[in-house]
């Protein structure tokens, strides 16, 4: 390893270390002595299991507990198995599929679940288009479609957020491995296509999608803008307890709350842990039945249901988003109208400017947090190439904590870690926190495409004179340049969904599209809410397009680097 | 013959405390005051906006509006500002306010204050002991808070929908029945919520005078009883069984709105009205009250003792007791809440501009409202909320 490299890799550990990781143990570490009693601002100094004790009689705790665990596994379990079943039928596709899936991937969650609660509720779009003549509803019927108490609707928006992850995520790992060879041999071998996909390729794939899998598992289990939108509310899941008690008028509360904090921390460790020891016992079983040999075609029926699974989430989040800007432009629009009675664009002419400002505060946190997740993964991806090594899985874990410890867990205690030290600026505060989870998602979105890059070029050029800096720039950063806009639109949508730390952080001060549209998502007027929800989504829209517009401009003649032709 | 006497004792008074003001106001130009109040309401975000326009034009003073999902959010901020030892230059100015909120905070000394009576338009406010304006939800306000709307219950109904409301709150029991699954109430976890049940409690209770003291254990159990029953009869009517509600009064609006509900609740007579001009409810909807009155209390705001922009707080609190500035709250196609004004207090032309404020078919006269009655003292709400959340979340 060269001196330099050394310096840079140092540089770069250090700053993940400092900027990344010490802000998640402190704000635990806060958290934590909350949990033992021990906030010093409304007087409590003595260490004690109080905290606990008030928790375990807060009513509806056990409900709440339930509540979690169902959802953050059913989400998880239900979205794997679509995500896995539709990958059967996509996998010849991948760049098609990309297409379809990427607005997906970059609707923001609150935006979605904004829409999709009034495309489900009982007086919802869906109602209204069959109402009264199919169902001879002249009222919205007495039934619990959001906000249900086994947390159906939530589960359901989680998944139309996470399918589409994990399905790229599955495709992505596909590309390393052989699929089109090994289907061939083992459709020649007689074993049918769902059969082949379960017995072959997943066994494969699995190991290469475990880390994103934990992150969707850690993210279901303690999401809170999703689960306020969709989830049941009395009680609700434990996330949303613990936002709730951290601002309840009864200070005393906080401990309690940060008691819960930290029992999600454990929920979410155990929950990855029992998921660990599944896969064991599923490897085993799994083993048991490949040397069976059974062949056969058993599994179609659900390859079919997974895709047609998948067909079904999108149209309903697409509709969701189009539910969202046709509220933007409506005066009244009442049960069981099918479409709005009288259109009006009092709504933008009224809320545009606020809403504008309030956007750019969004883009301009988005840009400070992307800027520097991009600018440290560059810096982490070349030390590595300088040292000439892989990442080490300790590495590669050090890049996931920040998706698989519960944000809740350290929010609270990284507000008051923040005010202690404090904080730069709210803004620049509420930036860095949004880098924490921004970061992750760089990383992960540019690790491969650097890896792939074709060496012989940067060697062509340090035999012809160009030094490690030179080649960064004028090399492997140019090649690079779609998956570097492709990670930064990434990064950029992450930011722009952030709900959480910019509550928590921001103080209340700084507002995003985000918390001003879950705020009015809580009020009478579903026409301002649509047209928050819809800038929140169409901003990272536009910065996708944007991502993709730039190479091929820059690019228009040179074909290879656009990205739209052969890889 | 009491005006001339009040202004000649303004007078005399007004020197020493009108040369403060102008050093306060001297001190406010250039700040900008961070105002946390609740943003769930779009009338009452535009009016802190028009506010700030406002104070920025008279004084320099400019307002931010940070907008809380619930009021909690910003006493939790301060404490934990004063968790990080942050007693300077605290991001919280001023904020909307009130009973168990300020008790909280004024009992952990997290409140600036006495400051009420250094404004200059305090004068037009009844501040003796006993009036509306000096205790908050039977709190004694103590000058730590300043008032600024007034706020009454309402029920509103769907006349094409629904005939005959309940006439007293105990009627609900039959309504409900008749109606089943068409009547809720927000979440008791949320201000409105807790104020349905206050509001029953008022009149269920066997000696309401009680409920003007902290609660104990006794008096708890014994003057709930009658409301637990009540409430029991009426649960398993109500939207979906009772087992869910919605998350406050603006959610319960939009079911009004959707159909899903005949009736909705209000802290603010003039809402309904201001809702139906803005295509939000049906221009069938009428306002009602319980016949022997309803609830109804001050909004007040109070500065935490850390706000790095005091003056210019004052400047803003101080400008919401402006006579113009209430009649355009009064104004149905602004706010529509009453002012908190003492009318004795007014000028001629102050009057003015209230009698020429224009009116619609489902604001309620002043007449229709009924008496108003006094809030329980914080203690009930809070063991309200515990208490329903110990018996019905499952």
């Amino acid at each position: 390893m060269t001196r330099d490299g050394r310096l840079l890799r140092g540089g770069v550990l250090a700053a993940v270390l400092l900027g990344v990781l010490a802000p998640i143990l402190l704000g635990l570490w806060e958290t934590g002595r909350a949990a033992f009693g021990v906030v010093p601002a409304i007087g409590a100094t003595e260490a004690s299991l109080e905290p606990w004790r008030i928790l375990g009689d807060l009513p509806g705790l056990g409900t709440s507990l339930r509540l979690t665990l169902v959802t953050g596994f059913g989400a998880t379990i239900l979205s794997l198995l679509v995500a896995i079943g539709a990958a059967a039928a996509f996998h010849a596709r991948p760049r098609r599929a990309s297409r379809v899936l990427t607005p997906f991937l970059a609707a923001p969650h609150a935006a979605l679940a904004i829409g999709l609660a009034f495309l489900i509720s009982p007086s919802g779009w869906i109602a209204r288009l069959v109402s009264p003549w199919a169902t001879g509803w002249d009222l919205p019927p007495d039934i619990a479609t959001v906000h249900d108490p086994w947390g159906a609707a939530l589960i359901l928006g989680l998944m139309i957020k996470e399918v589409p992850f994990l399905l790229l995520v599955i495709l992505a790992a596909l590309g390393q491995i052989p699929v089109r060879r090994q289907l061939a041999a083992a459709r020649a071998l007689g074993y049918g296509r769902g059969l082949v996909w379960i017995k072959v390729i997943l066994p494969q794939v699995y190991p290469l999608i475990r880390l994103p899998i934990f992150a969707v598992l850690a993210f279901s289990l303690s999401v809170v803008d999703m689960a306020i939108l969709l989830g049941p509310s009395t009680p609700p899941t434990l996330a949303v307890a613990i936002t709730r008690w951290t601002f309840d008028p009864d200070t005393r509360m906080l401990m309690p709350a940060a008691a819960a904090a930290g029992l999600l921390a454990a929920l979410t460790a155990a929950g990855i842990g029992l998921w660990i020891l599944s896969e064991r016992a599923l490897s085993r079983l799994g083993r048991w039945w490949l040397r069976r040999g059974a062949r056969g075609l058993s599994a179609e029926p659900g390859l079919f249901i997974a895709t047609a699974s998948l067909y079904g989430l999108l149209v309903l989040g697409a509709l969701s988003l189009v539910a969202l800007a046709l509220w933007s432009v409506t005066w009244r629009w009442s049960f069981p109208h099918a479409r709005p009675e009288s259109w009006s664009l009092a709504t933008w002419s009224r809320h545009g400017a606020a809403s504008a400002e309030t956007g750019w505060t969004t883009l301009a946190i988005a840009v400070l947090a992307t800027g520097a997740a991009l600018a440290l993964a560059i810096a982490w991806l070349e030390g590595e190439d300088r040292a000439r090594r892989t990442r080490a899985r300790w590495a590669e874990l050090l890049v996931y904590v920040p998706l698989i410890v519960p944000q809740i867990a350290f929010l609270y205690g990284l507000n008051v870690a923040a005010l202690r030290v404090g904080a730069p600026g709210e803004l620049l505060a509420v930036a860095w926190a949004h880098m924490l989870f921004v970061f992750p998602y760089v990383m992960i979105a540019l690790s491969d495409p650097w890896r792939r890059l074709d060496r012989r070029l940067v060697s062509t050029a340090a035999a012809l004179g160009a030094g490690p800096t030179r080649r960064l720039l004028a090399v492997k950063l140019p090649m690079l340049l779609r998956p570097l806009m492709t990670a930064a639109a990434i990064g950029f949508a992450v930011s722009v969904a952030q709900y959480l730390p910019t509550l928590f952080i921001g103080a209340g001060r700084v507002a995003t599209l985000t918390t001003e549209a879950v705020t009015l998502s809580s009020g009478a007027d579903r026409r301002i809410a649509g047209l928050y929800g819809l800038l929140q989504a169409l901003l990272p829209y536009l910065v996708y397009a944007m991502a993709l517009a730039v190479p091929l401009w820059l690019y228009r003649d040179r074909r290879d680097l656009r990205g739209g032709g052969p890889a | 013959m009491r005006t001339p006497i009040a202004a000649l004792a303004a007078l005399c008074l007004a020197s020493p405390a009108l040369a403060d003001w102008q050093e306060t106001l001297d001190a406010a130009r250039g700040q900008t005051v961070y105002w946390n109040a609740w943003g769930g309401d779009p009338r009452t975000n535009a009016f802190i906006e028009w506010a700030g326009d406002r104070t920025e034009d008279l004084h320099g003073v400019a307002i931010e509006h940070v907008k809380l999902s619930d009021t909690g959010e910003a006493v939790n901020r301060v404490i934990a500002e004063k968790a990080a030892g942050r007693d300077e230059g605290g991001s919280v100015d001023l904020i909307w306010i009130n009973g168990p909120n300020f008790l909280a905070m004024k009992e952990q000394g997290l409140l600036h204050g006495p400051f009420v009576e250094e404004l200059p338009n305090a004068r037009h406010v009844d501040l003796q002991p006993g009036s509306a304006a000096s205790v908050d939800f039977t709190v004694p306000v103590d000058g730590y808070e300043s008032p600024w709307r007034l706020a009454k219950f309402i029920f509103a109904y769907d006349t094409a929908r629904a005939d005959a409301p309940p006439a007293t709150m105990a009627e609900f029991v039959g309504w409900a029945k008749a109606n089943p699954g068409r009547m809720t109430h927000p979440t008791p976890q949320n201000f409105m919520g807790a104020t349905f049940l206050k509001q029953a409690l008022v009149e269920l209770a066997p000696d309401p005078s009680v409920l003007q003291q902290p609660a104990t254990d006794d008096t708890f159990a014994e003057t709930t009883a009658p409301l637990w029953d009540w409430y029991d009869a009426l649960r398993p009517n109500l939207w979906q069984g009772g087992r869910t509600f919605p998350e406050n009064e603006s959610v319960q609006q939009r079911m009004l709105n959707d159909g899903q509900v005949d009736i909705a609740m209000y802290f603010d007579p003039a809402a309904p009205a201001a809702a139906i001009a803005q295509g939000l409810l049906p221009d069938s909807v009428r306002v009602f009250v319980p016949e022997a009155g309803s609830i109804g209390n001050i909004s007040f705001v109070a500065i935490p003792y850390n706000a790095a922009n005091r003056e210019g707080a004052m400047v803003v609190a101080n400008f919401l007791l402006d006579p113009a500035t209430q009649a355009e709250m009064q104004n149905i196609e602004v706010l529509g809440s009453f002012s908190v004004l003492d009318p004795s207090t007014l000028s001629p032309e102050e009057a003015a501009l209230f009698d020429a404020l224009p009116s619609s078919p489902a604001l309620p006269r002043l007449e229709d409202l009924g008496p108003t009655l006094l809030e329980p003292h914080p203690t009930w709400m809070t063991r309200l909320t515990a208490e329903w959340a110990r018996r019905y979340t499952e």
